[in-house]
């Protein structure tokens, strides 16, 4: 049965659903819905519900839910998620799963609540310290978003690596029918043998992303690094829409992939060979489809809602096979369907 | 077939339920749809709209260059949105805070003394409600009882029955004001 819902209560109810038991937070805007939806109906399902005194105070109690051995996930904006670096480079570190959802909005600074996508680079580069990676999902329409945060669960158990939804205002805030992803029972979901449970009758486990021998770390470092080669191998994802025979392809992902679907079916009511290729996994993000294709159209045009940051990984990708230009909107302004259709038009007619 | 429909007014109009409400009417009736929100600071007292976009395909853009129906609640929303409802389009006009005037001659112009109809009912918030059984009536793509039924399901849990009453009657007026 299909319901209708804002990106953010789907975001929330799929996340109960995959099972997580601790939801931990700090209020902002626009994602304010999920942490509504969490208070409301979280406590419902035996879970916990903690509205924190600040981002740091939330991302460090993920901290300890994960290590407990328990699903658990934290929602912020932009700005709070920065607040969050420190402990997401420590659960990453200390490899424990857990889920931050970013509905991204305009910045750097305070910038302002419309939606933005200036957040890829934090996400998918970095963002805090040191040599760890995030597994890194945009959806772009609300039922992707239920799906997304399911998978995201599972992902980041199965390689004990912290996954982010980046997402944004637009996506957080509307509404659109979504067929609820089924429920995950509590047994279906596989054992952690890690967890810190008790140590009766065991060896103690240790969560912890800290070690002064630099050999003993680098060992930890080097499995780590070999999870992340497992990840890019197995879990690529993106979606390909009106590619066969397109001389330009838009690469877009998330609300800007949405809006470029538009575009390529208004393109094609004219009669202009126009595709798209939508990034779903932003990390690892998927270098070896979009090289393919340059191989065989002749313009990538990225378009975002920042001023070129996974145009970055698409010139990556196509390493002077095709040409790749880029066109952004700054500052929260999301482009008309009709201005990027324009810029489609300085190359193909 | 992709329609928009921009509801515009002042926050608290229910510019934002009425929207919600068409959304879920057209959801039931098996059609794909967005419902996009101003969200932030214009929910306290300034000015709000939304985005319903209808389709028999999924959605692609929730935002909407030229809108086929706009629904103008007060007088600054009819000024920063007629220009970009598209040609043959239509306008739904709250004559009880907007002078009556041929904003455009290329879209059917629909004025409705909204306020003085809701205050009629007895209910002064249901203005939303006339505005929208005018809309339903324009767009033509289900019977009005869809309507009456979203409307139902969506203040239900809020909705005391003498509530619901006055939001029917408030649809059916603004349905049979459309020729």
């Amino acid at each position: 049965m299909k319901v209708l819902m804002r990106g953010n209560e789907a975001m929330a109810e799929a996340a109960i659903r995959a099972g997580c038991r601790c939801y931990f937070c700090y209020p902002i805007t626009p994602q304010g819905e999920l942490v509504e939806y969490m208070a409301r109906h979280l406590p419902r399902h035996g879970g916990v519900f903690l509205q924190a005194e600040s981002e740091v105070a939330a991302i460090n109690m993920v901290y300890g839910a994960s290590a407990a051995g328990v699903r658990t996930m934290t929602s912020s904006s932009s700005p709070g998620i920065s607040l969050k670096m420190e402990g997401i480079s420590y659960l990453a570190g200390a490899r424990l799963p857990a889920v931050i959802i970013n509905v991204m909005r305009a910045g750097p600074g305070l910038g302002n609540i419309a939606p933005a996508q200036g957040d890829y680079f934090q996400a998918t580069k970095g963002g805090g310290h040191g040599d760890y990676r995030l597994i890194v999902l945009a959806p772009s329409t609300v039922q992707e978003a239920a799906e997304l945060v399911m998978l995201a669960f599972d992902l980041s158990d199965r390689y004990r690596v912290p996954a982010m939804i980046l997402a944004d205002g637009m996506l957080g805030q509307m509404m659109e029918p979504v067929e609820l992803p089924a429920p995950i029972p509590p047994e279906k979901i596989p054992p952690k043998p890690w967890a810190l449970t008790g140590a009766k009758g065991r060896a103690p486990n240790v969560a912890s992303s800290f070690d002064l021998d630099p050999y003993r770390f680098r060992e930890i470092l080097r499995a780590l690094w070999q999870t992340y080669r497992e990840i890019e191998k197995n879990e690529v994802r993106w979606e390909e829409y009106e590619t066969e025979d397109a001389e330009l392809v838009l690469v877009a992902y998330g609300t800007m992939g949405r809006i470029c679907r538009t575009v390529v079916r208004q393109a094609r009511k004219e009669g202009l060979p126009v595709g798209l290729f939508r990034p779903i996994t932003l990390w690892p993000f998927p270098y070896e489809p979009l090289r393919k294709l340059a191989e065989r159209v002749p313009v990538l045009l990225t378009v975002e809602l920042s001023s070129g940051q996974m145009w970055e990984d698409v010139r990556l990708s196509v390493e002077g096979r095709a040409k790749t230009p880029f066109y952004g909107e700054l500052g929260g302004v999301v482009p008309t369907p009709q201005e990027i259709l324009s810029e489609v038009k300085k190359y193909v007619r | 077939m992709e329609i928009g429909v921009i509801f515009a007014g002042f926050g608290g109009q229910g510019i934002l339920l009425a929207g919600k409400v068409l959304a879920r009417a057209a959801m039931e009736r098996g059609f794909e749809v967005t419902w996009l929100p101003s969200y932030g600071p214009e929910m306290r007292g300034g000015t709000a709209n939304c985005t319903v976009v209808i389709a028999d395909e999924p959605v692609g853009s929730p935002i909407v260059d030229s809108p086929a129906v706009l629904v103008a609640m007060n007088e600054p929303s009819l000024e920063r949105f007629a220009p970009r409802v598209s040609p043959g389009g239509a306008i739904v006009v709250n004559s009880s805070l907007v002078s009556q005037r041929k904003e455009r001659a290329d879209v059917k112009m629909v004025f409705i003394p909204m306020n003085e109809i809701a205050q009629e009912l007895g209910e002064p918030r249901c203005a939303n409600m006339v505005a929208l059984g005018a809309t339903a009536k324009i767009l033509g793509l289900f019977p009005l009882e869809a309507v009456i039924a979203a409307m139902e399901e969506e203040l239900g849990a809020r909705g005391r029955e003498k509530l619901l009453k006055i939001n029917r009657k408030a649809l059916q007026r603004g349905y049979t004001l459309v020729s």
